[in-house]
């Protein structure tokens, strides 16, 4: 057992109690202040307690020993509204049959980093989750030894139900759960070893599951309350452009329209969050009473755009750096990569320098040089933005998907001018998150529209205002040079990343820390289009680039390439290279091994191209191998085998869930999306121009495999994705005898020009 | 405006609606049954896939004035307690990852197995393909299909 300090559950209960003697017992009145929110699936069959005892933030146990289950992060699909709270039902000790999970809503007092990004929800919260549940399982234990007048040592508790071996006596939770609240928090609690546990690594089933197949509401575009009214906003045609004069008056006469107006969700003098992302402060917004009258209002306003005023120091920026002689500000896919193309052979930013590289590629029998590009995704959630907001009276009540409650209440304390204690952020289930919903300049919108009308509104974006919002994964590039002695033996490699407006770059990730003279550069160019994070930030072009390149370089030097990757993660492990090599070798290498065992590879018995890939981050190791074939230009993808390396897997079945997605989500962006601009005007809104994967599309096959090495757990919703994009163009290779350079795929398929390739 | 009768999950229900209103909004924002989801508006990604006289159509394309007089069926209405055979095969692959767009893909598969109670590998593709998930659950959605199939062939 691991002794671990309660810091955490001390917290929530401290403010419980100081609250308690000041006459309210409102150490948890988010709970008591909580409106009908989305309930776990199993309670409808549950019978509910008549009351409830609070042992910490994380969790109550009602009288007849149902417990119900904050999960504490937003839900964006990565299921973390199951896996967390198993984590604490795991060490409360209580049968998982009798649980209910419910959504937290932000609260920065109890909770640590409600945040879904990053992968880092179960990584950061697991010894938070466990010892919450700890805390608990002590509480109630500590209040029957007390019961029964016998120590501590001599209970035991299983499923719930505390027994005193000795007197043969037992109870179940909810019997004591009214004296265990009574009960001082303990200091330090024990956690359980990991070949105890009865929950964690066991597959459970999504506790929505059932409200998302029989479709009641669960996600932020299914809010309704009384006396809402329907809100939409009209942006910009164009990245650079503002709003100049509109038809509102006109507009306001249409059926069910309420109002017309414009806002400025972000004014210039405004200190912004991180997450207050946005190309497009000015909005024109319209207010009705159902979405399909303020949908034909949207319609049939009509706007005079004009270029913005600051668009004079962009064109300065762009003609600088390229010395180009007509760029007009409103920026085009064909400029971007002209400019990344003439940059990114350029000297750049040293980041990491190990050796002598510039020796090396001078002593060079061979230089084999290569570079990547990929274009901007917009992250296309299925669900499209929207937020419900009601600011009145001084207060602010807002409900709906976002990943980062904190800032976004952070957000509307600094526009709005609101108390953060009057500001209630809510969180709903998301149909999808992918990074979009880290910025939630949809909620401040919606609040600020909330705000000027005075009544509850809805906003919601249009799919073709969601695809054109910007907020885009950047346009990357990147130029890799590899230098090979008279031995065919690797001596240098050279790697110059970029991107529009940041770099790709992981100066200290493999391959770095596997070669003798190793340089890292670094550049970025600026640009008017906003972007963010996208699943797997950076990595999700890097990596695919990286092992794109290593599949050739052993190509070139007659190696496998498993065993070329295997070797140099050898080197890496027993005698690396320089300094803080952002990676543990042998857990690489041990993903690798796990793939090229499962896969069958050596014995090459496959009748399909086959490519490997593997790549780290977010704390965690994949490698995986896609098998296809390519009929009529056509990709058919048979199969993929993937080899994860994410520590303890909380939830078996639904961790093979995020993979297979994550696996899929790769392969789609890689071979069809792309987000390309003309004059500033991103060409795709909507899904007949914006191609994401399809059924028919999808591998026929995916077989998932964990490392069972019961390290804490790491990353998971974004680490499968970046590398499969690598595998899938190492096997075109073998399927077409083409290398893949330049994202998406199918247009070399299809033998169309990538726009970002000049 | 105009009356528009409407037979939706076997309920009669008259409506003063725009006859040009798309029965997706009608659904949600009318007659409040939002398991019928928004997701593209013209009929590309099948999130707001409903059943009109057993056969599966995008809400998003179809106005009021034609849904009028026509046997309409939501996902609430798929079957009275979740237990259509396509949502418990669903239930038992734990399809959903975000789940946003699994309303409108068991809506497409249902209409499937109403027409086709065994269809091969490329029929689920191509019944399949106009629902989009971008979360990646289509092996787990084919999986599902075909338990379904056989639960219902049993």
């Amino acid at each position: 057992m691991t002794k671990v300090k309660t810091g955490i559950g001390r917290r929530s209960f401290i403010k419980s109690v100081s609250i308690a003697g000041g006459g309210l017992i409102i150490g948890f009145n988010w709970m008591a202040c909580k409106k009908a929110t989305e309930e776990g699936g199993k309670e409808m069959a549950m019978q509910m307690p008549d009351e409830w005892f609070e042992l910490n933030g994380y969790l109550k146990i009602g009288d007849n020993g149902v417990v119900t289950i904050y999960s504490p992060n937003p839900e964006i699909g990565q299921n973390v509204k199951t896996s967390m709270p198993m984590i604490v039902a795991e060490e409360l000790d209580v049968d998982w049959n009798n649980v209910i999970v419910e959504q937290a809503p932000l609260n920065t007092d109890i909770f640590t980093r409600q945040l879904a990004g990053g992968s880092q929800s179960i990584r950061q919260g697991w010894e938070s989750l466990r010892t919450a549940g700890a805390t608990a399982r002590q509480m109630l234990l500590t209040a029957a030894a007390n019961q029964w007048e016998v120590p501590v040592s001599e209970l035991s508790v299983e499923n719930g139900i505390i027994k005193h071996a000795n007197s043969e006596n037992s109870m179940g939770y909810g019997e004591i759960a009214k004296a265990a609240a009574q009960v001082e928090v303990p200091e330090e609690v024990e956690l359980k070893d990991n070949d105890s546990f009865k929950i964690i690594g066991t597959s459970r089933k999504n506790v929505d599951a059932k409200k998302i197949v029989t479709g009641q509401p669960l996600y932020g575009i299914d809010v309704d309350k009384e006396g809402m009214l329907i809100a939409m906003m009209v942006q910009p045609p164009a990245f650079g452009m503002q709003l100049k004069t509109m038809n509102a008056e006109k507009i306001k006469e249409m059926p069910g329209i309420v109002d017309v107006f414009t806002i400025d969700t972000y004014p210039e003098d405004m200190e912004k969050e991180w997450s207050d992302v946005t190309a497009f402060s000015k909005l024109a917004v319209i207010v009705g009473e159902s979405t399909w009258q303020v949908m034909k209002a949207k319609k049939a306003l009509e706007i005079e755009w004009e270029l913005k005023p600051d668009l004079v120091e962009q064109i300065q920026i762009l003609e600088k750096s390229a010395a180009m002689e007509d760029t007009s500000g409103l920026e085009s896919s064909k400029l971007h990569a002209s400019l990344m193309a003439e940059i990114g052979s350029k000297k750049a930013e040293v980041v990491r320098k190990d050796g002598d590289p510039e020796k090396a590629f001078k002593n060079a029998a061979r230089v084999i040089e290569r570079s990547y590009t990929c274009p901007f995704l917009a992250h296309n959630c299925m669900e499209p933005m929207n937020f419900y907001a009601n600011v009145s009276g001084g207060k602010a009540e807002l409900l709906g998907p976002i990943q980062t409650p904190e800032y976004a209440e952070k957000s509307v304390n600094k526009r709005l001018g609101l108390a953060l204690e009057d500001i209630d952020v809510q969180m709903t289930r998301m149909g999808g998150g992918f990074g979009r919903r880290l910025y939630g300049n949809f909620l401040v919108e919606a609040a600020v529209i909330s705000d000027k009308l005075g009544k509850p509104v809805k906003l919601i974006y249009t799919r073709e205002d969601d695809m054109s919002n910007g907020v885009y994964r950047p346009a990357y590039h990147v130029a890799y040079r590899a230098a090979l002695d008279g031995n065919n033996k690797l001596t240098a490699l050279h790697v110059n990343a970029g991107g529009i407006p940041e770099s790709p770059l992981f100066a200290n990730r493999f391959p770095a820390g596997a070669i003798d003279n190793y340089l890292a550069e670094s550049w970025t160019l600026e640009s008017n289009i906003s972007v963010g994070a996208f699943r797997a930030p950076r990595s999700n072009f890097i990596a695919g680039a990286e092992q794109s390149f290593l599949d050739e370089l052993a190509e070139e030097m007659g190696q496998d390439p498993i065993q070329f990757r295997l070797d140099m993660l050898k080197r890496a492990e027993t005698d690396p290279v320089g300094e803080n090599n952002d990676y543990d070798a042998a857990r690489y290498a041990g993903v690798l091994e796990l793939v090229r065992d499962k896969s069958g590879w050596s014995n090459g018995s496959s009748s399909l191209s086959r490519g490997v890939s593997a790549y780290y981050c977010h704390n965690s190791y994949v490698a995986q191998i896609l098998d296809m074939s390519v009929k009529n230009n056509q990709p058919l993808i048979d199969k993929v085998t993937c080899a994860v390396d994410c520590g303890i897997v909380v939830n078996p079945d639904a961790a093979k869930n995020m993979v297979e997605g994550g696996t899929i989500d790769g392969i789609g962006h890689a071979l069809y999306s792309e987000i390309t601009f003309e004059d500033g005007v991103p060409q795709q809104h909507n899904f007949d121009t914006y191609r994401l994967i399809r059924h028919s599309e999808a591998p026929k096959k995916i077989d998932v495999h964990f490392v069972e090495n019961g390290i804490d757990p790491t990353g998971l919703g974004e680490p499968p994705f970046p590398p499969i994009m690598g595998a899938l163009a190492n096997a075109l290779y073998k399927a077409t005898g083409q290398r893949f350079y330049d994202q998406p795929y199918i247009n070399q398929l299809n033998g169309k020009q990538t726009e970002l390739k000049t | 405006m105009a009356e528009f009768s409407l037979t939706i999950n076997g309920k009669k229900q008259s409506l003063d609606l725009d006859p040009d209103t798309p029965l997706l909004w009608v659904l949600r924002d009318h007659l409040k049954l939002v398991g019928t989801k928004y997701g593209c508006g013209i009929a590309q990604c099948g999130a707001c896939t409903v059943h009109f006289n057993g056969s599966a159509v995008r809400s998003c394309q179809l106005p009021v004035s034609s849904a009028a007089g026509n046997e309409i069926t939501t996902i609430e209405g798929l079957s009275e307690n979740g237990d259509h055979p396509v949502q418990k095969a669903w239930l038992e692959h734990d399809v959903p990852q975000c789940g946003y767009c699994q309303a409108g893909q068991i809506m497409s598969a249902s209409a499937l197995l109403n027409r086709n109670p065994n269809p091969s590998d490329s029929e689920i593709e191509n019944a399949m393909n106009g629902n989009i998930c971008r979360c990646g659950t289509y092996t787990r959605i084919k999986a599902a299909i075909k338990t379904a199939s056989d639960s219902q062939l049993a």
